[in-house]
């Protein structure tokens, strides 16, 4: 099989699923509070796309400034458990217990606790999305070659040089991998912070947006919402792998 | 240039990896540490450079070495991959506080020392193995070390290449006249470089046999028959110090 066609694969099962449902929808006479069809989800989206859109914008910057926050912190508290052993020793086991932590369960008391709405929400997508950079970050800053470290102890290096020099850049394939992964992961933890703050006064986002729709029994509409969040997730994803591709083809071409 | 007195090493899982070592080396010469695995001699190499201590004995240094006054070529040529054969030759110097400008020169007569000026902005990736071994050459020779450390820098190479690179370093030490230990587990390469060779038995690592060997210079080095006699009698040597050792 030739790889276009491959490349075509997804695009064609996609239309073709969508076709199937909208000929289900309409066959079997199913009413749109309880499955609309694709045409219907696209009609809810056109009829609503100032207050979507606007949702989509709020979760996104919430998304945004967390993914920034959950880089600075993972990347810094890596390169500290790097340096310091005893330092790894005292936060490796809880990172890893706020991890498995499900945020659900966390959030209601990050939403009690820290004031500002928008603050809140973005503290919610930091706890989900700060460990694959962690983790990333660490395991590539201690898969340096022992031979180039030394090579740096024997030209008198100072810590300094060596984590500038040879730690920071040698990590940089295994922390675009967690970037990719945190960067889908603080999207899910936005939403989900969204969803448990509910109508809690200070919402906007998609996730908001999904919950009223659902009290007002507007299913097209929870559905527009929905297919907002799974393409932001993908454009989310295919962005970051894309800067991935971009840097360490840059850093390592030829 | 330095002296060891009965150096040893042992590691904390009671590993003997070096017993009693005792050896004169001059300035000037190049020593072949050879034999099997596992007999200690990267480790040996690894306590001239100072990266390990020895358990028991001492180094001796006329003069001892600071930062840059040893040059270390590894198994691997260990290139930054994401730095160009110059900004990797550079490394050293960088590290010692040398601004780019004045370090440019030396970078530059460096790579010409192995072949490379043409190559200075290549990333190691479109370099072929043996290029990539040439740089970590010129990477180690940059700081005009007092002594140069190579870990069988050629083992992974195909035989084609390891004979240019072993005819091109043969040639450099000549013309330099720099003080080189040589770690290999082939005793057609000690025989064709060294100006001394150092045998070692493994388990624990213990000098076995020393030869000096004398062949000619030239083209011909490689197909002397002085040559072939010297393999020869390393195997010989190989053979009465290693019972049971093929």
């Amino acid at each position: 099989m030739s790889k276009s066609v491959e490349r075509l694969a997804p695009y064609v099962f996609g239309l073709i699923a969508l076709g199937a449902w909208q000929g289900l929808v309409w066959a079997l006479d199913v009413p749109s509070y309880v499955l609309p069809g694709p045409i219907a989800i696209v009609q809810a989206y056109l009829d609503g796309h100032q207050v979507l859109n606007q949702a989509l914008l709020s979760t996104l910057s919430v998304t945004f400034v967390a993914l920034v926050a959950a880089t600075a912190i993972g990347v810094a508290l890596a390169v500290a458990m790097a340096a310091s052993p005893l330092f790894r020793a005292a936060i490796q086991p809880w990172a890893v217990i706020l991890q498995v932590t499900p945020i659900v369960a966390i959030a209601p008391f990050i939403i009690i606790w820290v004031n500002q709405p928008f603050l809140a929400l973005v503290v919610c997508a930091v706890i989900m999305a700060f460990f694959p950079i962690l983790s990333n970050t660490a395991a590539g800053l201690a898969s340096t070659p022992p031979e180039l470290r030394d090579l740096f102890r024997l030209n008198g290096a100072t810590r300094w040089q060596t984590l500038t020099l040879l730690s920071l850049p040698a990590a940089l394939p295994s922390f675009l991998t967690g970037l990719r992964v945190s960067g889908t992961l603080a999207l899910v933890g936005a939403v989900v912070a969204e969803f448990v703050a509910g109508s809690g006064g200070f919402a906007s986002g998609l996730a908001y947006r999904i919950i009223e729709a659902s009290y007002r029994l507007e299913i097209p509409r929870m559905f527009a919402a929905l297919v907002l969040l799974g393409l932001s997730g993908i454009v989310i994803y295919a962005a970051l792998g894309w800067l991935e591709a971009a840097l360490l083809r840059r850093r390592d071409g030829a | 240039m330095f002296s060891l007195r009965s150096v040893a090493k042992t590691y904390p899982n009671a590993t003997i990896a070096l017993d009693g070592i005792t050896a004169e080396i001059a300035p000037g010469e190049f020593v072949a540490l050879l034999g099997p695995s596992g007999c200690g001699k990267s480790t040996l190499l690894r306590l001239l450079a100072g990266l390990e201590e020895p358990s028991a004995g001492e180094i001796g240094w006329e003069h001892r070495p600071g930062p840059g006054d040893i040059g270390f070529v590894f198994q691997d040529a260990t290139l930054l991959p994401w730095a160009s054969a110059e900004e990797n030759v550079y490394l050293p110097l960088r590290l010692r506080g040398h601004k780019h400008a004045e370090a440019a020169p030396l970078v530059a007569a460096a790579l010409a020392q192995v072949g490379l000026a043409e190559f200075t902005k290549a990333k190691p990736r479109g370099l072929s193995g043996g290029m990539r071994m040439r740089v970590s050459i010129a990477r180690a020779l940059v700081s005009d070390p007092m002594l140069l450390l190579m870990d069988e820098p050629f083992a992974a190479l195909d035989e084609f290449t390891r004979h240019r690179l072993q005819d091109d370093l043969h040639a450099l030490w000549r013309r330099s006249g720099k003080t080189i230990v040589f770690v290999t587990h082939s005793i057609y390469e000690a025989a064709y470089l060294a100006s001394r060779i150092l045998v070692l038995s493994p388990r624990p690592g213990r000098i076995a046999a020393e030869l000096r060997p004398n062949l000619p210079e030239g083209a011909h080095r490689r197909t002397s028959a002085a040559y072939t006699q010297l393999v020869a009698e390393i195997t010989e040597t190989f053979q009465r110090v290693m019972p049971g050792h093929e």
